[in-house]
């Protein structure tokens, strides 16, 4: 399934804002972190951000690449062994229910503009990585692609929710992007080492404050975002 | 029923905040709950506030009303990315088959907002006399081309000084012959009126005979502090 030109397009199209598939409801935890006042400048929020890259950005990225790479060999056998290891790593009820409706989301939408068998072997509610490792590999594109998709969706969502819950001024939110452009491309190409191996062996950096507030957000009466 | 029962019709309300969105739904669902099997999606802005407004006034059983979302931009989530809405629907259609039709409320944000074809079947556009008699007529998507255009709380008409035959005059002449309708839920005639408009609009449907029409985009808009924002409109 590989592309012959890189597929660079391709992964544009499955890491764009724009993909119709609902992620501007939520805020990747930025909401919340700004509601409990930890975040109140842009400092604050490129800690955020990098912090958030670093662990439930890199956890999203390996599991989108183990994906990508079963899918890309056509075998899906062990994706509810890798449904079960990302379970495992993330500790709040409330984010793996965001995951997994994410998840729904884009395979609805990815389903409809690119369909492929894989989709329907999904079950009911798959991870959000996972399903971008699957879209991923079903557009021809290779397990490093799936994690930088994954990792640039959850940083530049969270990111364009700044907007919405901060002062800012919308170049200097870019400029955060703009820097953590390598830290990225760092952590897509560790995601990638680690996708060959058996899913119990993937990354698993935690970040408990992101799965508190996360808890904290879902009860709380008037928010912007829905996580 | 026969074997080619066709999926639900999916009705949208459109409108800005306020003209009555909810408390129309509410009607329709007091009135019809008897004929129909139905179901209600509310897209909101900040919380979960429509749909608690509908369960609590008790005119569903509460799990057949379901809310979006929206991450502060229900426009979007009817039109540009629908795709959170579409699952609600899906979903609740699969949860209560067979549904004869689910309502979805727009979150009202916009004037011009309305909903993609790809969402629902057929929509209206609430306005109300408290906006202001000259809303109807500058016209917009949704006043001129929706399916049905609700003038609505024509009781308060001769408090905001608001000349309601001339509103509805004025609509209809921004919607060359599409339909318009007075309405207050303090007039039952009005009330039946709007039912029978949905009879029809749903044995056209299940007929086959209804084709749905897209009212158009919204006009270009602005955000203020909101440059940032990633999600496929046009700005201007
Ligand atoms: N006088 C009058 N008030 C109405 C009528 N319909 C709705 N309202 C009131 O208008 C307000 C806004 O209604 P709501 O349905 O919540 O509007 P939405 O924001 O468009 O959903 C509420 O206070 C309703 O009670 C009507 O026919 N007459
Ligand atoms: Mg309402």
């Amino acid at each position: 399934m590989a592309r012959a030109a890189g597929g660079s397009a391709a992964l544009l199209l499955l890491a764009d804002g724009r993909l119709p598939a609902g992620g501007y409801a939520h805020s990747g935890g930025l909401e919340p972190a700004v509601t409990a006042g930890r975040i109140t400048d842009m400092a604050g929020v490129e800690r955020f951000l990098i912090g958030r890259a670093e662990t439930a950005g890199l956890t999203a990225a390996a599991f989108a690449a183990a994906a990508c790479s079963r899918a890309a060999r056509d075998d899906l056998s062990d994706l509810s062994g890798l449904e079960a290891e990302l379970d495992a790593r993330i500790p709040s009820p409330e984010l793996r229910t965001v995951s997994r409706n994410l998840g729904r989301q884009l395979r609805r939408a990815m389903a409809g503009i690119h369909p492929h068998p894989h989709y329907a072997t999904l079950g009911a509610a798959p991870h959000q990585p996972i399903v971008m490792g699957v879209a991923a590999a079903v557009l021809g594109l290779g397990p490093r692609d799936a994690a930088l998709a994954i990792l640039h969706e959850t940083n530049s969502g969270a990111a364009a929710a700044a907007a919405k819950v901060l002062r800012v001024d919308p170049f200097e939110v870019h400029a955060i992007l703009a820097r953590m452009a390598d830290r990225l491309d760092r952590l897509a190409g560790e995601a990638a080492a680690a996708a060959a191996g058996p899913a119990c062996d993937l990354p698993a950096p935690a970040s408990p404050l992101a799965d508190i507030a996360a808890e904290h957000h879902r009860r709380t009466h008037v928010r912007l975002f829905a996580s | 029923m026969t074997e080619k029962t066709p999926r639900s019709l999916r009705l949208g309300v459109a409108g800005p905040v306020g003209t009555g969105k909810s408390s129309v739904i509410a009607t329709l669902c007091r009135h019809l709950r008897d004929e129909f099997a139905l179901g209600v999606i509310t897209n909101d802005i900040y919380t979960d506030e429509d749909a608690r407004f509908l369960k609590s006034a008790g005119v569903l059983p509460e799990e057949r009303i379901r809310a979006v979302e929206t991450g502060a931009c229900p426009h979007t989530a009817i039109r540009d990315d629908v795709t959170m809405n579409l699952m609600a629907v899906e979903d609740m259609e699969r949860d209560f088959a067979p549904l004869d039709i689910v309502l979805v409320e727009s979150g009202g944000d916009n004037l011009t907002a309305t909903f993609s074809p790809a969402l629902v079947d057929a929509q209206l556009f609430v306005l109300d006399v408290a906006g202001g008699g000259d809303v109807a007529r500058k016209g917009g998507p949704g006043i001129a081309r929706a399916d049905l255009l609700i003038i609505n709380k024509i009781d308060l008409g001769p408090h905001v000084d608001v000349d309601v035959a001339q509103m509805v005059a004025d609509a209809e002449g921004a919607r060359e012959g599409k339909p318009v309708l007075a309405l207050s839920r303090k007039h039952p005639d009005t009330i039946e009126k709007l039912c029978d408009w949905v009879r029809q609009l749903h044995a056209a449907h299940a007929a086959g005979h209804h084709t749905p029409v897209d009212p158009g985009p919204m006009a270009p808009h602005h955000h203020p502090h909101d440059s940032n924002h990633a999600h496929g409109h046009s700005h201007d």
